[in-house]
């Protein structure tokens, strides 16, 4: 098939913004895994069931406004994300409680006790909910597009839910450089011991750290919510991805998230327009395989020594 | 040799056990179904046999060993299906003599790559040398560069999932989500009938013993040794002149080896294989059976396949609910509360026993000799099995 560079052209604006929303949604998955695991080390294969925590709880919220207060409908939303974020905090300090701080020196088994973890909770998500995917009714100013030519249209949910994204990718750096928690958890990862020696509790940090990554993936379910229907396994479709822009942006760097996060998303929604099916996915983890392959570091390695 | 495969009493009887109940036990108690059924556990005994030598051993963790066992296991069903597509049975096609699932897909000749997988002794070659190869590749481009821990197993995890996917998208070259079906002879000889399953049972069993004696052997002998020091202090064994990075690529490949070879028993004894089984959950399945058997014990790593499979079978046809539940917790359990797993368990259970026989027939003047002997085996032990890695922050 020949594209002329018009076609090109529209067809790299469409799928550009149809990888806005992804990108959007792997940003926050990946935020959230960069603070665990890329500043913590622990690898939280049950991310995925804190971003489907998030993304009920806003269908839950929805639920709940049209049968109580109808005429509420177009605000819940907002605080659906707020209640997104802490019950996926909360769940995520209580498995750091009962679970993870257990596990700190031994990275690999926190990846199969949370494996176990996230069994249990997609088959929770199942009992409760169904195992059917459900979508929240959404307010009305979510919908509909802007439309900025005649064959561009830009839907209003990918920029809100962009921007949500944004606001987050902020609130994070801002968080991490400049309060004193955010001084505090980088002396922890830099160096626990000596964290410790100076008067650093270092296991609230973790604690908080954990439940705060968790948090974010609670905000990515509900962002979730607005470009796709939920099911119990909605999360584990998106760990793989997650990881992959947490290692490819560099693991200790947060910046490196978000480039790599706007690259994979961006790289497989164009992909998919010209490979069929599952081929642009397929393509674009092998790309990035194969350039950890010769850069394991990713692609902004941290200042920090990693051994 | 004898001595290097066991080093105590205690493995040899644990060996012997095993070899009892799976070969004599077994076949005389069970319907050649149930029995069948055992010998797919078993192949995925391979992989936990593989995982005991990388994981348990060599402290490498691998997410991605299901890659392994579906290409020995698609080599052994492209040969098998190329068997079954012969163009008297596919006369019906509109081409005949290619799988039925190209022709569906409107394709006219064989691929290239399908055709070395017409003669048998170029299968088995592949079966073997196919996985381990890519493993080798895979693992020295890494380990070279030294990427571990779990920057090693999120890329296996991401590599499964690419050749799952991969699988999946390209129906007319590999038969696609359905995987390759149908498959009935091997070399004219039907694979489906009683006789034949019990000889592939029986086949599969000796391969397995085969591995387990082979992983002894290299955990036993000195490599067996370094590989556990590579585990625990990767820095010093490097500092003494070791190559970590071809260790540790050698360690992967045989992993990938034993995994291949259980995926073809595993396509010989079941009759298909497809990417359903070898993605990202069966891959980390895989890793539950090594860890519910024991990481460090290749015989457990057997039984936990077992053990975690006829569970899976029995619970999911009950209650597929209590089985998420069930299997979740367990999973969590063995992490946090027994990381040796099953042959942990049975490793104290037996030390206690011995300890009290000991103390019955050589009465109470042996006493102190005894809990000596205990002793030092206790730390001879934990002295090789250190699974709490100190980790090296004092470096950050």
């Amino acid at each position: 098939m020949e594209y002329s560079w018009e076609d090109l052209r529209a067809i790299f604006v469409m799928q550009g913004f149809a990888g806005i929303s992804l990108f959007s949604v792997l940003l926050l998955m990946g935020l959230g895994l960069a603070l665990i695991f890329g500043q913590m080390g622990v690898i939280n294969m049950a991310h995925g069931e804190f971003m489907a925590l998030g993304a009920y709880t806003v269908y839950f919220c929805s639920e709940l406004t049209q049968s109580l207060a109808p005429s509420f409908g177009p605000y819940y939303f907002v605080i659906a994300i707020g209640l997104a974020f802490l019950g996926s905090a909360l769940l995520g300090a209580l498995v750091e409680w009962a679970m993870i701080r257990h596990l700190y020196h031994r990275p690999l088994d926190t990846l199969l006790a949370t494996w176990g973890l996230s069994l249990i909770l997609q088959q929770t998500y199942r009992s409760i909910f169904g195992a059917r995917e459900v979508t929240p009714e959404l307010p009305g100013w979510l919908m509909g597009s802007f439309s900025v030519s005649d064959t561009i249209d830009i839907p209003i949910n990918g920029v809100f839910v962009l921007g949500l994204a944004i606001a987050v990718t902020c609130g994070v750096l801002l968080f991490m450089f400049r309060t004193p928690f955010g001084l505090r958890l980088r002396a922890t990862v830099q160096n626990r011991k000596m964290s410790g020696a100076v008067g650093i509790n270092t296991e609230k940090v973790d604690r908080l750290a954990f439940a705060i990554g968790c948090g974010i993936a609670g905000i990515a379910g509900a962002a979730f919510t607005t470009i796709g229907s939920t099911g119990p396994d909605s999360g584990s479709r998106y760990i793989v991805d997650a990881f992959l822009v947490v290692v490819f942006g560099g693991a200790a760097s947060l910046f490196g998230s978000v480039v790599s996060a706007f690259g994979i998303a961006q790289a497989q929604s164009i992909l998919e327009f010209f490979l069929e099916g599952t081929m642009g996915k397929v393509a674009t983890l092998f790309f990035i395989v194969v350039v950890l392959m010769f850069r394991p570091q990713g692609l902004f390695p941290g200042k920090v020594r990693s051994n | 040799m004898f001595k290097t495969l066991f080093k105590n009493r205690g493995e040899w009887i644990a060996f012997l056990a095993t070899i009892i109940l799976l070969a004599v036990i077994l076949p005389l108690v069970m319907p050649i179904f149930r029995l069948n059924l055992i010998g797919k556990y078993l192949t995925y005994g391979f992989v936990a046999v593989g995982l005991v030598l990388l994981w348990g051993r060599c402290g490498v963790l691998s997410l991605g060993q299901g890659v392994f066992f579906g290409l020995g296991g698609y080599c052994m069903a492209m040969f098998l299906k190329l068997e079954a597509s012969d163009p008297e049975s596919t006369a019906i096609q509109s081409t005949p003599g290619i799988p039925d699932f190209m022709d569906w897909n409107q394709l006219t000749e064989l691929p290239a790559f399908w055709v070395p997988f017409k003669s048998f002794p170029f299968t088995v070659l592949a079966v073997i040398a196919v996985p381990t190869l890519v493993a080798f590749v895979i693992g020295w481009a890494l380990f070279q560069r030294r990427v571990g821990g779990v920057y090693f197993a999120i890329i296996t995890q991401a590599i499964a999932l690419i050749l799952s996917l991969g699988i999946d998208g390209n129906q007319g070259w590999t038969g696609g989500r359905n995987g390759i079906t149908d498959l009935r002879t091997l070399l004219g000889w039907d694979i489906r009938s009683e006789s034949a399953q019990y000889i592939l049972y029986f086949v599969n069993l000796i391969l397995l013993f085969g591995c387990v004696l082979v992983s002894k052997y290299v955990t036993n002998t000195r490599i067996g040794r370094v590989l556990v020091a590579i585990r625990d202090r990767e820095d010093r064994v490097r500092f003494s002149g070791y190559n970590v990075a071809v260790m540790r690529a050698v360690t992967f490949a045989i992993a990938a080896m034993f995994a291949g070879i259980g995926g073809a028993m595993f396509v010989l004894q079941v009759g298909f294989m497809s990417p359903s089984l070898i993605g990202i959950v069966p891959s980390i399945e895989m890793v539950i059976f090594c860890a519910v058997g024991g990481r460090l014990s290749v015989i457990g790593a057997v039984f936990g396949a077992i053990i975690v499979n006829l569970g899976k079978t029995t619970f999911s046809e009950a209650s597929p609910e209590l089985w998420l539940y069930l299997m979740g917790g367990t999973f969590i359990a063995v992490v946090m509360f027994f990381p040796k797993g099953l042959a942990g368990l049975m490793e104290k259970l037996f030390s206690l026993k011995a300890v009290k026989a000991g103390f019955a027939s050589l009465g109470s003047k042996m006493k102190g000799l005894v809990s000596k002997s205990d002793a030092k085996a206790e730390e001879e032990t934990s002295s090789t099995t250190p699974l709490e890695t100190p980790t090296t922050n004092s470096g950050k």
